[in-house]
Formats: structure tokens, C-alpha cells, sequence
């Protein structure tokens, strides 16, 4: 465990955080105008705007607008999304060990967690930097919430960002992250090959969501191990 | 209440619940040591898989594709091994990608 750390440094990290979060949040915007531009004509333009305020995270919000579009009704559409947010229980049980405070405060940071954020501020070795993860998705929020609106309210003059190729962008992110920080010969290395195994394996056949949080099961291979 | 508002609504809590949940009831406290080498390897396997799923995944699911994002992921991640510049890597994984758009 880390020694509690002064006021000092976390204010490091959480500045930090901020400008590493900087290029994420421009995507970030240009994907939640995307949102705004899909998910107006089914809700109208308020509640789009609302949904990314209080759900705050891209891939379920898509998933679950997706399948109301569809017809699949309410009950569908809230397990779509959960199904695509359950990855969140794991990334929380990894970042637990690294917050400080009461239960409430802890349950804030949470809420603060996005893939981008969450993966940035891992240290290696299970090692996590809170106040990094909240400077790293303090921008995404207010871009995410107002891309939105931006969309929702004047997608039919702008049309959808996603043509542009907005939507290689993420996994751009992800293996930027991947290569630059996580990917180290030995367990790592394996686990990231047998989730890719999982993924593809799944993704064919299995609902949105589910491939991540079954090839999450692949760091199974470090039980027991330090 | 309209479907759309109740969706919002549950999927709003149970996200909630869902990223609270960890840092709840286990906050604060270091995990068994068995555990902490499975938490070593969740980051990378977690991204491995969000790069496979947003490169070949459909948003609706249940289906695996090879369009121009693969090009773009490759571009990417060309770049990354040649610069190391997530930035250089990620306009290069959304130009290659436009391009091939623009041209099909």
C-alpha cells in the first residue's frame, strides 16, 4: 500500500491528470455530439442531454438508445446498458484498495471512473493514482454533457462526426494506453492475448458488453501471483 | 413516464451502483494477496479487449466486422511503434479511417 500522500502531491497528480485528459476530451465531445446527432429523433432533444449528464458513460448510452430505437422496450434497453457498464465492478474492486476517506467520498471517485481515466491513472502492478483519474476525466465531463447537447439541439445543421472517423479514435486510445503503459512482456502480455481471444471469439456471437467483461476473466492467470 | 425517461432513469442508478459498488465495500483496504495478482493483469486485459471490441464490434452486438476502422487501428498502431505519440498515432487512426470512407 502507498503511504497517504500530501495535499501536495496529489494536487500534482490531479493537474496532471487534467492535461493528459485534454486530446480525450476533444474525442470524447466529437463522440457525444455523435450521440446527441443518433438519439435526438427518438428522445427529443432534452433528454439525451439529461441521459449523458446522469449515465455519463458513451458505449451504454448507445446501446441502450440502439435498442429503444429498435422496439425492444425498457427492460431490454436498461440490461444493454448494464451489460456494456458491468465492466465498471471490476475496474472499482481495482481502484478500491488506493481511495481514502468516508464511503460517501469513495462512492464520488467512483463515479468518476471512465475507461480512459481509469486506465491512464494505473500504475502498473494493480497500482492505482486517484487523483490522477479525477484531473484525467474532469474535462470529459463537461465535454460529454455539452457535445451532447451541441448535437441534440443542432445535429441537422452539422450532421454526424462520426463519418469523419471518429469511431477509430477509441480503440486508437486504448491501445495508445496498451502499448504505452500496460503491455510488458510476461503475465501482462499473456493476459492481453488471451482477452483478445475472448473478445474475438465472443464478439460474433455474444451481446454488446459481454465480450469485455468476459475477457476481463483472462487476468484470472495472475491469481495467487505478485 | 415515457420509456425513454424510465431507461434513463434506471440505467442512471444502476451505473451508479455498479461504480460505487468497489470502492464501497472494499475501499481503503489492501485486497487479499491472491487476489492482487489478478488485479495487476485487469488493465491490460480490459484494454486489449475495449481495443478488439471498438475495432471489429458492432454497437448493437453480436456481430464481428472488418471495415476501414481496422485500417485505422493498423495506422495507429504503426505509429505508436515507430513515434510513440498517442496523439500522432490517434489523427492517423482517424484520418486513414475517413479516407477509406471517403473513398468507398
Amino acid at each position: 500500500m502507498s503511504s497517504v500522500r500530501r495535499t501536495g502531491e496529489s494536487r500534482e497528480a490531479f493537474r496532471a491528470g487534467i492535461r493528459v485528459g485534454i486530446p480525450y476530451a476533444f474525442a470524447a465531445l466529437l463522440l457525444a455530439v455523435s450521440f446527441g446527432v443518433v438519439a435526438e429523433p427518438l428522445m427529443g432533444p432534452v433528454a439525451p442531454i439529461v441521459m449523458s449528464a446522469i449515465v455519463f458513460a458513451g458505449s451504454a448510452q448507445f446501446a441502450a438508445t440502439a435498442v429503444l430505437a429498435a422496439g425492444g422496450g425498457v427492460v431490454a434497453a436498461v440490461v444493454a446498458g448494464t451489460l456494456l457498464n458491468a465492466r465498471y465492478g471490476p475496474m472499482g474492486v481495482a481502484l478500491a484498495p488506493w481511495l481514502r476517506g468516508s464511503a460517501v467520498r469513495r462512492a464520488a471517485t467512483g463515479q468518476a471512473m471512465i475507461d480512459f481515466s481509469w486506465a491512464a491513472a494505473s500504475r502498473g502492478g494493480g497500482r492505482f493514482d486517484p487523483p490522477f483519474m479525477l484531473g484525467a476525466t474532469l474535462l470529459s465531463y463537461p465535454a460529454w454533457v455539452g457535445g451532447t447537447a451541441l448535437g441534440a439541439v443542432a445535429g441537422g445543421a452539422i450532421g454526424d462526426p462520426a463519418r469523419l472517423g471518429l469511431d477509430a479514435i477509441f480503440p486508437a486510445f486504448f491501445l495508445a494506453l496498451l502499448l504505452e503503459g500496460e503491455l510488458r512482456v510476461g503475465r501482462p502480455l499473456a493476459a492481453a492475448a488471451i482477452a483478445v481471444l475472448i473478445a474475438v471469439a465472443l464478439l460474433p456471437v455474444a451481446p454488446a458488453g459481454v465480450p469485455v467483461i468476459a475477457a476481463s476473466v483472462a487476468a484470472l492467470i495472475g491469481i495467487g501471483r505478485r | 413516464m415515457s420509456d425513454v425517461w424510465i431507461t434513463i432513469g434506471c440505467l442512471a442508478v444502476v451505473t451508479a451502483l455498479i461504480r460505487a459498488s468497489g470502492p464501497v465495500l472494499l475501499g481503503g483496504h489492501a485486497l487479499p494477496e491472491r487476489v492482487q495478482g489478478v488485479i495487476a493483469l485487469l488493465a491490460p486485459a480490459l484494454l486489449a479487449a475495449l481495443v478488439v471490441v471498438e475495432t471489429f464490434g458492432d454497437p448493437a452486438g453480436g456481430r464481428l466486422e472488418l471495415d476501414a476502422r481496422a485500417a485505422g487501428v493498423g495506422a495507429a498502431a504503426a505509429v505508436l511503434l515507430l513515434r510513440r505519440s498517442t496523439l500522432a498515432a490517434i489523427a492517423a487512426a482517424a484520418a486513414v479511417t475517413a479516407l477509406l470512407r471517403a473513398l468507398a
